[in-house]
């Protein structure tokens, strides 16, 4: 089991954070590499076990399960059911906690996955950097002063 | 129910904030507004279930239990079981992640209890902006000033962390000039360690707070308690440090909110917080006492510590009453040649144990009755040979390790020992249900609590110079050593070589 975890302090309140990021089909909106996504089986964004199926700009697909989405805790967890990443048990969670200190919001990102042992080192980093860290600058810069 | 929650940011590693929160015992060091804690029973700081009983700067008392602590999840709970405030069911924990984006640290605070309606605001803003968010800026500014390398300021004194606001207030002292930073040498513990960790260093000294004086040190005391500073024994000194809470000096300058010292008064003092082995130092003048002439600088430094303590270990701890055995260790040390001396003249039949021939003749010359050199012969065994059977009312044991079950065997019925000190090493774990043999009791006597106010050190004072100006008792000249030679001081006041005070001469 291989395990990711990034985070970052977005310069905004973790309420107007979290308005953006609760849509599970609403990456193409701010994450940089998605190019589009849609629901599948005329679900809702916000309904648990539904799939997001999103087209990376680079062309890759990923298709994704909403496993969980709590407005209480500001979380949402996902898992990876098909990619071009060779990752398997790929289970993610963001989740936003308010700073009251300044009114800001820290983001986290974490993600536990299998995968072949000599792929492991070049996976976290795509994830962790390519996909997580680029994400998350993308909402710092979003919101940013 | 209320639920508070504060959280901030702390651009330190993770590491290094939960080094700081994770010490259930060390808010003391970093919170405004507390004044002192410490653990009950001795039990480990990171014993779940352990209790922490503190005192606030405005002297209320409470108690709080550990009941949750994670090193992975950098987390930990605790709740409240005593308070001068209805803070009724309170639960906190306070948790920390890793900003991975640069290297800060998230820190959350967050509590849940069920205040009375009315006061259900006020308690709410104390725990909020009293507790939560002045603790997130002194753990802030504790680690800013680690990270600019001043020793020193690292570490606010505890007088400085009991009066708070004095830290952030701009200081006004009308008395001193304003002008550049001034530096002093000191003796500085970098790290708990051996007496090598004793360094001379120049360090800031900032002018004196409203409610502080500067003292130019003339005469510093070395005492067992500096070497239990050193190594981590007691936390009374957080590295980096200076340790020390002994010495004689003058008074070179006064703070505006002073009263009753002017600058030029011989003073001394033997209390904490730690700092006394430097030339100069800012304090609180509560516990510091005006030296009259016929007492030296010298006297002064080398006897007010150990005199302190042998007033409250033969007059609050135990009472001495004529006729009794008392049985004093290491008698030849410096609290052990005030106890022979004083024990005596208060009526008792003194047993005193010393570790040499030398030594034994010392002790005889200050009055001792019955003197055993331990090393050659069992004292357990001597005090019932020389008390017929009836064994030591009372046995003084600052030697620890070595000698703590012989002191309980040397005990007569009723007996009582008061252990003050482990120059050995700690006693150890005892099984109280033996003590009833003898319906033994122990006391473990700490000095902060007979003499950290100026009420409790009074009659401790009054009663020790009255002893020295009778001539009840004799403080012997000490043994000097430079100020830079306070590694070597303490080397020899570990080998058990000395006898007597130890002192360092500024």
């Amino acid at each position: 089991m291989t395990k990711v975890y990034v985070s970052s302090v977005i310069p905004a309140p973790a309420a107007e954070v979290w308005k953006l990021v609760r849509n599970f089909n609403g990456l193409p909106g701010w994450a940089p590499f998605v190019a589009e996504s849609r629901i599948e089986q005329n679900a809702q964004a916000d309904q648990i076990g539904c799939i997001r199926n999103f087209t990376l700009k680079d062309g890759g697909r990923i298709r994704e399960r909403l496993l969980a989405l709590s407005d209480y805790d500001l979380s949402c967890s996902y898992a990876i059911l098909e990619s071009p990443m060779a990752v398997e048990n790929y289970v993610a969670t963001l989740s936003l906690t308010p700073i009251t200190d300044g009114n800001l919001t820290l983001a986290e990102w974490q993600a536990e996955f299998d995968c072949a042992p000599d792929r492991e080192a070049t996976l976290m980093q795509q994830i962790g950097t390519g996909v997580f860290q680029t994400a998350l600058t993308a909402l710092k810069n979003r919101f940013g002063r | 129910m209320v639920r508070v929650f504060q959280s901030t940011i702390i651009d330190a590693p993770i590491d290094e904030v939960w080094a700081i929160l994770r010490d259930f015992n060390g808010h003391d060091r970093w919170h405004p507004a507390i004044a002192f804690s410490e653990i009950e029973g001795g039990d480990p700081v990171d014993a779940v279930g352990s209790v922490r009983h503190f005192r606030l700067a405005d002297g209320g008392e409470l108690r709080e239990q550990l009941l949750a602590l994670s090193d992975k999840d950098r987390r930990l709970s605790y709740c409240l079981l005593e308070a001068p405030l209805p803070l009724m069911g309170y639960v906190a924990s306070v948790r920390l992640k890793p900003v991975t984006d640069g290297n800060a640290t998230f820190w959350e605070w967050r509590s849940e209890f069920n205040p009375p309606a009315h006061r259900r605001d006020e308690l709410v803003k104390l725990v909020t902006e009293g507790i939560y968010q002045a603790g997130f800026a002194a753990v802030r500014n504790l680690l800013r000033g680690r990270s600019v390398g001043s020793p020193v300021d690292a570490r606010p004194s505890r007088a400085v962390a009991a009066s708070a606001p004095s830290a952030s207030v701009p200081r006004v002292v009308p008395t001193v000039t304003p002008g550049q930073a001034a530096t002093t040498r000191a003796i500085v513990v970098e790290r708990y360690g051996g007496p090598e960790e004793l360094q001379l260093r120049e360090i800031g000294l900032p002018q004196p707070a409203p409610n502080e004086v500067q003292i130019r040190h003339t005469v510093i005391g070395v005492n067992f308690i500096d070497v239990y500073c050193r190594t981590g024994y007691f936390d009374l000194l957080q590295p980096p440090g200076v340790p020390g809470m002994e010495a004689a000096g003058v008074i070179e300058a006064v703070g505006s909110a002073v009263s009753g010292f002017s600058v030029g008064d011989r003073v001394a003092y033997a209390c904490p917080p730690v700092g006394a082995y430097c030339e100069r130092r800012n304090m609180v003048p509560d516990l510091l006492l005006q030296l009259s002439d016929d007492i030296s600088d010298d006297i002064a430094a080398a006897g007010l510590l150990k005199g302190i303590a042998a007033s409250f270990l033969l007059h609050d701890v135990h009472v001495v009453r004529p006729g009794e055995i008392v049985l004093i260790h290491a008698a030849a040390g410096g609290v052990g040649q005030l106890l022979v001396q004083w024990a005596r003249h208060l009526g008792a039949t003194v047993i005193a144990t010393v570790s040499s021939d030398d030594k034994a003749r010392i002790v005889e010359r200050l009055g001792a009755h019955h003197v055993i050199v331990y090393s050659r012969e069992n004292f357990a065994e001597a005090v019932m040979r020389l008390t017929g059977g009836a064994g030591a009312d009372v046995a003084y044991d600052a030697v620890g390790n070595d000698t703590f079950g012989g002191s309980l065997a040397a005990l007569g019925v009723r007996g009582h020992l008061v252990s003050f000190g482990q120059a050995s090493g700690p006693v150890g774990n005892w099984d109280i249900g033996r003590f009833s043999s003898k319906s033994v009791t122990i006391s473990r006597p700490n000095y902060a609590h007979y003499t950290d106010t100026p009420q409790k050190l009074a009659p401790q004072l009054n009663r020790f110079f009255a002893a020295l100006r009778q001539g009840v008792i004799k403080v012997e000249p000490p043994r000097y050593y430079d100020l830079a030679a306070a590694s070597e001081a303490h080397r020899d006041l570990e080998s058990r070589r000395t006898t007597g005070a130890l002192v360092l001469k500024v």
